[in-house]
């Protein structure tokens, strides 16, 4: 009954027929994720896929100058099972087994201090702030490891302008959850909990400062700091906090975790720096994770983990072996 | 019939279990099992091995003594050998991973840090009871002076107890080297209390 008439025109069909709204919700959100891929794919050759275990969550190949390096990519696997999260416990196999417990939704930031318009931003709203970049990284562990990793997000410093810093915050502060009921690290007293990481105001606007929500295009994994953290690429890792709950803006430095705990083995700047050793080992050299095999020389560390062009104007006239 | 702790098969049962841990080591580097940082694992695990057989053979003489075997005095040599063979691995695996076998850095290593020198002053110290370690040896160095030399293990304990200290420092984490230190200070102490209670008993 191809032409419908005043018999027929008003007919409704049976309710079992019409699909359900998940049905086709879903096919958009599929159209979507193929779409994205394909853009992705057609941006550049970049865009790492992950195994699928975790959302989604695209990004689009960053433009920030030095985000998106061409060294090969650490392996899925090694970047998520090895990993130091001491809210989940010591031994870097432990974040992967354990972190499961960790509650990632609800989950809010709250950013205060001297700030014009402070506040708290939900993850739906910090996800939708800015476009999600997609940026390649290399990441230099402080023991003198290192990895290339994917990450998904974008420059933190796209939230700070919207508090609006005033004219006297000259640092940022940023804390980690503590909650012992999900952190059985914290339970523990091997740093004085919540883990605390500060930036000079300058680094913290830095493009390639990142706050990251994902990566290899999935949702990050819970050993790898979701459901945000910070990525500070030209620095030891340790200073890219995890799971981040609190961002303080201040007019006097602050005193980050592993500087009071260790304060002539960690400094506040912890840039990467092949000339300046930690006391009990060099850090000339490092060993990339997954690429280097067993009985291979270590490769040279690079003056700010290689970020030299990009930041190393923000360091011009300090001494980089005091202020290490 | 031979005691059960003469007999040869519990020797090479036991070299078979004190080699176990290094054969599963080399066959995880070689399979590539050993995780993200092979490194890693092999240098950690042969010092952690070093320490475990250190209690292993400071604990046999108090053994001997308590369970009234004399015998057990046989598997102090095999123990002690343990002990160098795992510290000798354990600096290989630094010098050959970490190092690239560079001897200058190496050496510049050694005398630039603290955490270093102290490993390889105890190393020193096992090999040269490793050297004296056979019954010629004994002969030729005399009793009274090997004797005295292989008591150097006592400061081998505090010496590779405060290299784990300090290898653990970075990350705060004391546990394991309170474990350690409480074996290692309970194995001491009895045989100073005993020392102590001899001293007495003579005067």
């Amino acid at each position: 009954m191809l032409i419908r008439t005043h018999d027929n025109g008003f007919i409704h069909p049976n309710a079992s027929e019409i699909t359900p709204p998940a049905v086709w919700q879903q096919r958009r959100q599929w159209l979507r994720a193929v779409g994205a891929t394909g853009l992705m794919a057609s941006g550049l050759a970049a865009a790492a896929t992950g195994p699928g275990q975790n959302r989604p969550l695209p990004g689009v190949p960053s433009k920030v100058p030095g985000a998106m390096v061409m060294d090969k990519l650490t392996g899925y696997d090694d970047v998520t099972s090895y990993n130091n999260f001491y809210e989940f416990g010591t031994d870097k196999a432990d974040p992967k087994q354990r972190a499961h417990t960790l509650r990632t939704e609800p989950w809010s930031v709250v950013v205060e201090g001297l700030a014009g318009k402070p506040g708290r931003f939900g993850l739906e709203d910090l996800l939708r702030l800015a476009p999600m970049e997609e940026r390649i990284y290399r990441l230099r562990c402080v023991e003198g490891w290192s990895m290339v990793i994917p990450w998904v997000g974008y420059s933190l410093s796209e939230l700070l302008r919207r508090v609006q810093p005033q004219g006297s915050a000259k640092f940022v502060a940023f804390d980690t959850l503590a909650d012992p009921q999900q952190m059985p690290g914290v339970r523990g007293g091997i740093l004085d909990w919540p883990y605390v990481e500060g930036l000079r105001m300058d680094e913290a606007m830095h493009p390639l400062t990142m706050l990251a929500f994902g990566l290899y295009g999935e949702v990050m994994p819970k050993q790898n700091g979701a459901p945000l953290r910070l990525v500070v690429p030209w620095k030891y890792g340790f200073k890219s906090i995890k799971s981040v709950v609190r961002i303080r803006l201040l007019d006097k430095q602050p005193v980050s975790s592993w500087e009071k705990a260790a304060p002539q083995e960690y400094g506040f700047y912890s840039n990467v720096n092949p000339k300046v050793d930690h006391p009990r080992w060099s850090q000339a050299t490092e060993r990339r994770i997954g690429e280097d095999g067993v009985f291979t020389r270590k490769r040279p560390t690079l003056m700010f983990n290689g970020y030299e062009a990009q930041v190393g104007s923000l360091y011009a006239g300090m001494d980089l072996r005091r202020n290490f | 019939m031979r005691h059960w702790l003469a007999q040869r098969w519990l020797w090479w049962a036991l070299l078979g279990l004190l080699a176990w841990p290094a054969l599963s080591l080399l066959q995880g580097a070689l399979a590539n099992t050993l995780g993200a940082n092979p490194a890693e694992v092999l240098i950690r695990s042969t010092g952690d091995w070093t320490l475990r057989a250190l209690c292993l053979v400071l604990a046999v003489t108090p053994a001997r003594i308590w369970l009234g075997q004399p015998l057990l005095a046989r598997y102090r040599r095999l123990l002690g050998l343990t002990v160098f063979v795992y510290a000798f691995l354990h600096l290989l695996c630094y010098a050959w991973l970490d190092m690239g076998l560079d001897l200058a850095d190496i050496g510049r290593d050694i005398a630039k840090r603290n955490f270093i020198l102290v490993g390889f002053a105890a190393f020193v110290l096992l090999l040269a009871m490793a050297l004296t370690s056979f019954n010629r040896a004994i002969r030729a160095l005399g009793a009274r002076r090997w004797q005295a030399l292989h008591r150097s293990v006592y400061a081998v304990a505090g010496l590779g107890l405060l290299h784990f200290f300090w290898m653990r420092s970075g990350k705060q984490d004391f546990a394991e080297v309170a474990v350690y230190a409480a074996l290692l200070a309970a194995l001491l102490g009895w045989r100073l209390w005993r020392a102590l209670r001899q001293r007495m008993g003579r005067a």
